[in-house]
C-alpha cells in the first residue's frame, strides 16, 4: 500500500508517478481510493472537455487520438488519454497496443496517457474509467480523450462519460454501415470517415451523411496517417461541447452518466458479498442459478430497513 | 472489491525491429492473466521508462535482439531511478551472450532470458515479481 498522502500531495503537484499510481489505486479498489477521489478538484473537472473516440477495429482511432493530441499539444493544453481495450473473457488478461500510436509524445509531461482493460465487468468498467477522467481532470488535463473500440455494451457505456463522442469509420473495412449499430450512431455527436484518402470514402461519407442528416450531425473527413482535417474536427468538437454547454445538454449528460457511475460501483461494491453468499447458499441446496440469485437478493434486502428504501 | 490484475510493460528498446519475440512473450502473459502494455519497436530508454511510469506497471520486459543490450537495458534502469521509479523490476530477453549475464544483473536487471527458455519460466519470473514488489 503507497502512502496515499504522498500520492494525493503529488497529484496536486501533477506528478506522473502519483497520476498513475491514484488510477490503480481506484481501479484496483485499494483502500484510501475514496479519500483520494474526495481531493480531486471538482472545479477543474467540471471545466474539463471530455473527448470520447470510438469506432470499429482498424478505422484509426489510436492514429486520430494521436493527432489530437498533438493539436492540442500546439495550442498549448495539457491533454490526458484514457484508451480501453477488452480483456481477454478466457484469461482475464488483456494487450495495450494504443501507446505503440502516441509514443511520439512519450517525453512530453503534459501530454498523460493510460491504458485501462475492460476487467470482464459489467459495471464497474464505466466507474473505473470515469475515475481515471476525474483524476486527469483533476491535475491540469483539458481535454481528456477516451478511446475505445465501438463494439460492445460495456464500450458504448463507456463512451457515454464524454461530453463530445466521435463515431470513427473508415473505408474498405467491409460491411460499414453494418458495423455501426444503432445505439452507436445515437451517442456519436461527430461522425469521421477516416483515411479519407482511400477509394470508398466519398460514398461511405454520403451514407453516413443521409444518418446524419436525420439528427443534424456534422460528417467529417479526416486523414489521421497525414493530419488532414483534425485541427477542423478539434474545432467541431469544441463547438459541440461550448453548444451543449449553453444547452444545458452538457450537465444533463454528465448527471446521467454520474447515476450510472453510482450504479456501476454499488454492484461493484456489492459483488463479494453477492460472491460470500452465494456459496453459503451453494451448501445449502442446489437449484436454479436464478431462484438462487432472488434468494441471495432478498438475504441482502432483509438487513435493510424498510424505512431506508420507502425513502428510495 | 475487484481482483487485483498486474500490469506488464514490454519494450523494445534501440533500432532492431524484430518484434515476434516481444509479441510472443506479450501474448503469453496475457494468456496468463496480465494486462499487458506493448510500446513497439525502436523506443528509447527513457520513453520506455516513462511509459512504465504513466502506466503504473508492476515490471518492465525488454527485448534486444541487435547486441546493444549492455547499453540499453541499464539505460532503462537507470532511467526508473532518475524518476524515482526503481522499485520497478526490469527483466530483459533475447539473443544474450552468457558472458553478459553477470554484468546485467550487476546493472539492476532482475532476470535475463535467451532463446530457449520455457513460457512457463519468463511468465512465473514476472509473476514472482510481480508479488514480491507490488508497489501500487
Amino acid at each position: 500500500m503507497p502512502d496515499l498522502e504522498a500520492i494525493i500531495h503529488g497529484l496536486g503537484r501533477r506528478e506522473p508517478r502519483s497520476i498513475a499510481r491514484a488510477i490503480s489505486l481506484v481501479e484496483d479498489g485499494e483502500d484510501g481510493a475514496d479519500r483520494l477521489l474526495s481531493s480531486l478538484d471538482t472545479e477543474a473537472i467540471d471545466r474539463c472537455m471530455v473527448v470520447g473516440i470510438t469506432g470499429a477495429p482498424g478505422a484509426g482511432k489510436s492514429t486520430l487520438t494521436d493527432k489530437l493530441v498533438a493539436h492540442c499539444r500546439e495550442k498549448g493544453k495539457r491533454v490526458g488519454v484514457v484508451a480501453i481495450d477488452p480483456s481477454s473473457p478466457i484469461s482475464g488478461g488483456a494487450i495495450h497496443g494504443d501507446r505503440i500510436r502516441m509514443m511520439q509524445h512519450a517525453m512530453d509531461r503534459d501530454v498523460v496517457v493510460r491504458s485501462m482493460a475492460t476487467r470482464g465487468r459489467l459495471g464497474g468498467l464505466c466507474a473505473s474509467a470515469g475515475a481515471a477522467v476525474r483524476i486527469m481532470a483533476s491535475a491540469g488535463c483539458d481535454p481528456v480523450v477516451i478511446e475505445t473500440v465501438g463494439v460492445g455494451q460495456s464500450e458504448m457505456d463507456i463512451i457515454r462519460i464524454a461530453d463530445v463522442t466521435a463515431l470513427v469509420s473508415a473505408p474498405g473495412l467491409g460491411d460499414d454501415i453494418q458495423a455501426l449499430k444503432a445505439g452507436l450512431l445515437e451517442v456519436a455527436d461527430i461522425m469521421v470517415v477516416n483515411k479519407a484518402d482511400k477509394p470508398g470514402a466519398e460514398m461511405l461519407a454520403l451514407e453516413l451523411r443521409e444518418v446524419a442528416r436525420s439528427k443534424s450531425r456534422e460528417v467529417l473527413m479526416t486523414v489521421a496517417a497525414t493530419g488532414e482535417g483534425v485541427d477542423t474536427l478539434l474545432d467541431s468538437m469544441q463547438a459541440v461541447f461550448d453548444e451543449h454547454r449553453r444547452s444545458g445538454e452538457s450537465a444533463r449528460r454528465r448527471r446521467e452518466s454520474r447515476e450510472m457511475e453510482v450504479v456501476d460501483w454499488s454492484l461493484e461494491m456489492l459483488r463479494p458479498f453477492i460472491r460470500r453468499l452465494g456459496r453459503f447458499d451453494q451448501t445449502e441446496e442446489v437449484g436454479d442459478p436464478r431462484i438462487r440469485a432472488r434468494r441471495i437478493v432478498d438475504k441482502l434486502l432483509q438487513s435493510v430497513s424498510d424505512r431506508d428504501l420507502g425513502e428510495g | 472489491m475487484s481482483e487485483k490484475r498486474y500490469r506488464i510493460l514490454i519494450g523494445k528498446p534501440g533500432l532492431d525491429g524484430h518484434d515476434r519475440g516481444a509479441k510472443c512473450i506479450a501474448r503469453a502473459l496475457r494468456d496468463a492473466g496480465f494486462e499487458v502494455v506493448y510500446t513497439g519497436i525502436r523506443r528509447t530508454p527513457e520513453e520506455i521508462a516513462v511509459a512504465a511510469i504513466q502506466e503504473d506497471v508492476d515490471a518492465v520486459g525488454l527485448s534486444s535482439l541487435s547486441g546493444a543490450h549492455m547499453e540499453l537495458f541499464p539505460e532503462v534502469v537507470r532511467s526508473l531511478q532518475k524518476h524515482d521509479a526503481s522499485d520497478i523490476p526490469v527483466i530483459g530477453g533475447g539473443v544474450i551472450p552468457e558472458e553478459d549475464m553477470d554484468a546485467l544483473h550487476e546493472h539492476g536487471v532482475k532476470q535475463v532470458f535467451t532463446p530457449g527458455t520455457p513460457m512457463e519460466e519468463i511468465v512465473e519470473t514476472f509473476r514472482a515479481l510481480c508479488e514480491k514488489e507490488p508497489h501500487a
